[in-house]
C-alpha cells in the first residue's frame, strides 16, 4: 500500500483524485438540487473541443478546456434563463458540437480520436506538476465559493423565486453554479475523466441523501464519500491496469447501492417516530380533497409507509396521506 | 395578463386577494413583487420603485405550496433561507439569525420539528414551515399566495392567530385566497380580480352578493391601539397596472 506513495507520479494523481474528490460532489449538491444531473456529462463533451485545440497548439490542455468549459456553461445558462434552451436542442447541439470539434481538432493535429481517450476516462500518469498546481488553486476556489456561499446556493438552487424576494442576485449564482460546475469538469480529465466526472458530481449526492437527513449534512456526506471513492479508485487503477475513472464510478455506485437498505431503514425508524396516529376530533371535519391523478395502487408492503387513521389506513405518499376512497385517493 | 389594475397595502392592514381560478391573483401577486415583468405602470415598495427597491428584508413571501425542489431539507434549513435578504455572503449565521429562525418556527408551532425532514411533515405543517421562513426575516409586509389551500381547518386556525398578531404589531398583510374560511375575521378588505382586472375592492362584509363562497364580517380593528396609528397610514406597496 505505501509503495505507491514512493513514486512521485503516483503522488500526483493521488492528491488530484482527494481534490476532485472533495470538489465534484460539493458542487454536484447544488447541480443535483437545480435537477442539471446530466449537465455535467454535456460540459465533458464542451471540454473536448478545448482539448482538441490544446493538441493542434501544442499547449496543456486543462487550461484550455477550463476556458472551453467555462464559455459552454454560460452560454447553456443564459439560454435557460432566457427560456430558450426548451426541448433540448440548443443543449444537444452546444454538447455534440464540442465533441465533434475535439475529435475533429484531435484529428488534424496528428494524434487521432484514440488520443482522447485518456482524457476521457482518465490517466494517472498524466497529471504533471503544473497541471496539480491550477487544479489545486481551483479546487480551493471552489471550495470556498461553494461551502462559503452554502446559504445562498441552497437558496438559489432549491426556491428560485424566494431567493429573488430575499434580494439575492439569482442569476449572478446560477451562473456561478454551472461556471465551477465546468471548472470542475475541466479539473478532472486526468482522474476521473470528462466522460465519467459527471457520475462523481452525481453519485456520491444521491447516495448521501439516502444516507443523512438535511442538506447541509448531505453536502458533507456527499463530499466524504467522493473523496474515499476518488482516492480508492485512482489506488486500485494502480494495481490493475485500467483507466481510474472506471474504478472510481464504479466504487461511487457500490456506495449508492449500499446506501440503499440503509435509507429503507433509517425511513422506517423515522416513519415510526414522527408521524403518531392522529387524534380524532369531531370538531374538525377533514375537508374533502381529492389527490391529484394518482395511478399508484397502495396496498399494504407497497412500499409506503401504512398508518392507522380512524376506521381506515392511510397511505403516506411524499409527506401527504392518501386514503382510499371509491376510486380514487383523499388526502387525509 | 393583467389590465387596470390599482392595489396598495397599508401597515397593519389585511388585503385579501380574491377570484376564480385563472383570474390573475398569482400573477399579480409576483408582478408586485418583481418575479414577473410587467409592462406598463408603476409598482411601488416601501415608498420606492421595484427597479430601486432593495430593502428585501422587509418583505416576507410565502408562496404557493409545491414542496418538492425542498424535499430533504431540515425544517430550519428552509427557514433559514428567510433571513437571507438580512444576512452577508460568507457569514455565519449570527446569534440574532438563529433567534429569529426559532422564534418564527415557535411562531408557528413546530418547534419540536426543527431538524424533521420536510418531505415528512403533513401539508399543513410544510405550509406553516413556509409561512415561518417569510416572517424569519422579520418582515413588515407579509404576502401569502394561497396559504389555506389543500391544508385542513386546524393549520387554517394556526395560520390565523399568527396573522392576528402580527397585524396588531403593525404588520401589512396581502393574501392571495380562494375563500377567505378562518382568515375572515382578520381581512379588511377584499380585493376581487376577474380575467386580469379588478372588479371589487371593498370591506368583506359587502362582497356576499359579488363572490360566492365568501362568508364572514367585517371586523373594526379601530380598538387595536392607536400608538400603531401613525404607522398604519403608510402604504407598504402600491401597484397600478395601466390599461
Amino acid at each position: 500500500m505505501i509503495e505507491i506513495l514512493s513514486y512521485p507520479f503516483m503522488q500526483r494523481a493521488l492528491i488530484a483524485a482527494l481534490l476532485t474528490g472533495l470538489i465534484a460532489p460539493a458542487i454536484g449538491t447544488y447541480v443535483v438540487q437545480r435537477r442539471l444531473s446530466l449537465l455535467g456529462d454535456g460540459l465533458g463533451h464542451v471540454a473536448l473541443a478545448g482539448v482538441g485545440l490544446a493538441l493542434l497548439t501544442g499547449a496543456a490542455p486543462i487550461p484550455i478546456a477550463v476556458v472551453t468549459c467555462v464559455a459552454g456553461a454560460v452560454v447553456v445558462e443564459i439560454l435557460r434563463q432566457r427560456g430558450k434552451a426548451t426541448g433540448d436542442v440548443g443543449l444537444a447541439i452546444l454538447f455534440y458540437g464540442g465533441l465533434a470539434a475535439g475529435v475533429f481538432l484531435s484529428g488534424i493535429s496528428g494524434v487521432g480520436a484514440g488520443g482522447l481517450a485518456q482524457y476521457l476516462f482518465g490517466s494517472l500518469t498524466t497529471v504533471t506538476p503544473s497541471d496539480l498546481r491550477l487544479i489545486a488553486i481551483l479546487a480551493i476556489v471552489i471550495l470556498v465559493t461553494t461551502l462559503g456561499l452554502a446559504p445562498q446556493l441552497y437558496a438559489v438552487s432549491t426556491d428560485e423565486e424566494f431567493a429573488r424576494t430575499q434580494g439575492l442576485r439569482v442569476r449572478l449564482y446560477n451562473i456561478a453554479v454551472v461556471s465551477l460546475a465546468a471548472v470542475t469538469v475541466a479539473l478532472a480529465m486526468r482522474t476521473v475523466g470528462l466522460l465519467l466526472v459527471s457520475a462523481l458530481m452525481v453519485v456520491p449526492v444521491a447516495a448521501a441523501r439516502n444516507l443523512v437527513r438535511g442538506f447541509t449534512a448531505g453536502l458533507w456526506c456527499a463530499i466524504g464519500i467522493g473523496v474515499a471513492t476518488a482516492v480508492g479508485g485512482a489506488a486500485a487503477s494502480f494495481w490493475v491496469d485500467a483507466a481510474p475513472g472506471a474504478f472510481i464510478v464504479l466504487l461511487a455506485i457500490g456506495v449508492f447501492i449500499l446506501s440503499w437498505p440503509i435509507s429503507y431503514l433509517l425511513r422506517r425508524r423515522y416513519a415510526a417516530a414522527v408521524l403518531p396516529e392522529p387524534v380524532d376530533d369531531d370538531e374538525l371535519v377533514s375537508p374533502h380533497t381529492v389527490t391529484e391523478n394518482h395511478p399508484h395502487r397502495h396496498a399494504r408492503g407497497c412500499g409506503h409507509p401504512a398508518v392507522q387513521h380512524g376506521d381506515h389506513t392511510d397511505f403516506i405518499h411524499e409527506g401527504h396521506r392518501h386514503a382510499a376512497h371509491a376510486d380514487h385517493y383523499d388526502e387525509h | 395578463m393583467l389590465r387596470g389594475v390599482s392595489l396598495s397595502v397599508r401597515a397593519g392592514e389585511a388585503v385579501a386577494l380574491m377570484g376564480g381560478n385563472g383570474s390573475g391573483k398569482s400573477t399579480l401577486v409576483c408582478t408586485l413583487l418583481g418575479l414577473l415583468p410587467h409592462r406598463r405602470g408603476a409598482i411601488n415598495l416601501f415608498g420606492s420603485p421595484l427597479r430601486d427597491f432593495r430593502d428585501w428584508s422587509r418583505i416576507g413571501y410565502v408562496p404557493q405550496r409545491s414542496l418538492a425542489p425542498l424535499g430533504g431539507s431540515k425544517v430550519k434549513e428552509v427557514v433559514a433561507a428567510g433571513r437571507l435578504a438580512r444576512r452577508r455572503p460568507f457569514r455565519p449565521l449570527s446569534p440574532a439569525d438563529r433567534d429569529a429562525i426559532e422564534n418564527a418556527v415557535a411562531l408557528v408551532g413546530l418547534s419540536d420539528r426543527l431538524n424533521a425532514d420536510i418531505a415528512g411533515l403533513s401539508g399543513g405543517q410544510q405550509q406553516r414551515v413556509l409561512v415561518a421562513r417569510a416572517l424569519a426575516g422579520e418582515p413588515d409586509l407579509l404576502v401569502l399566495d394561497e396559504p389555506t389551500s389543500g391544508v385542513d381547518l386546524e393549520h387554517q386556525r394556526v395560520l390565523a392567530e399568527v396573522l392576528a398578531g402580527l397585524l396588531a404589531a403593525g404588520t401589512g398583510v396581502l393574501v392571495v385566497l380562494h375563500e377567505v374560511g378562518p382568515l375572515a375575521s382578520l381581512i379588511d378588505r377584499a380585493v376581487v380580480l376577474s380575467d386580469g382586472r379588478v372588479v371589487y375592492d371593498g370591506p368583506l362584509g359587502d362582497l356576499g352578493q359579488h363572490h360566492r363562497g365568501v362568508s364572514g364580517h367585517h371586523h373594526d380593528h379601530a380598538q387595536q391601539g392607536d400608538d400603531n396609528h401613525d404607522r398604519r397610514k403608510d402604504t407598504l406597496m402600491g401597484g397600478a397596472i395601466e390599461p
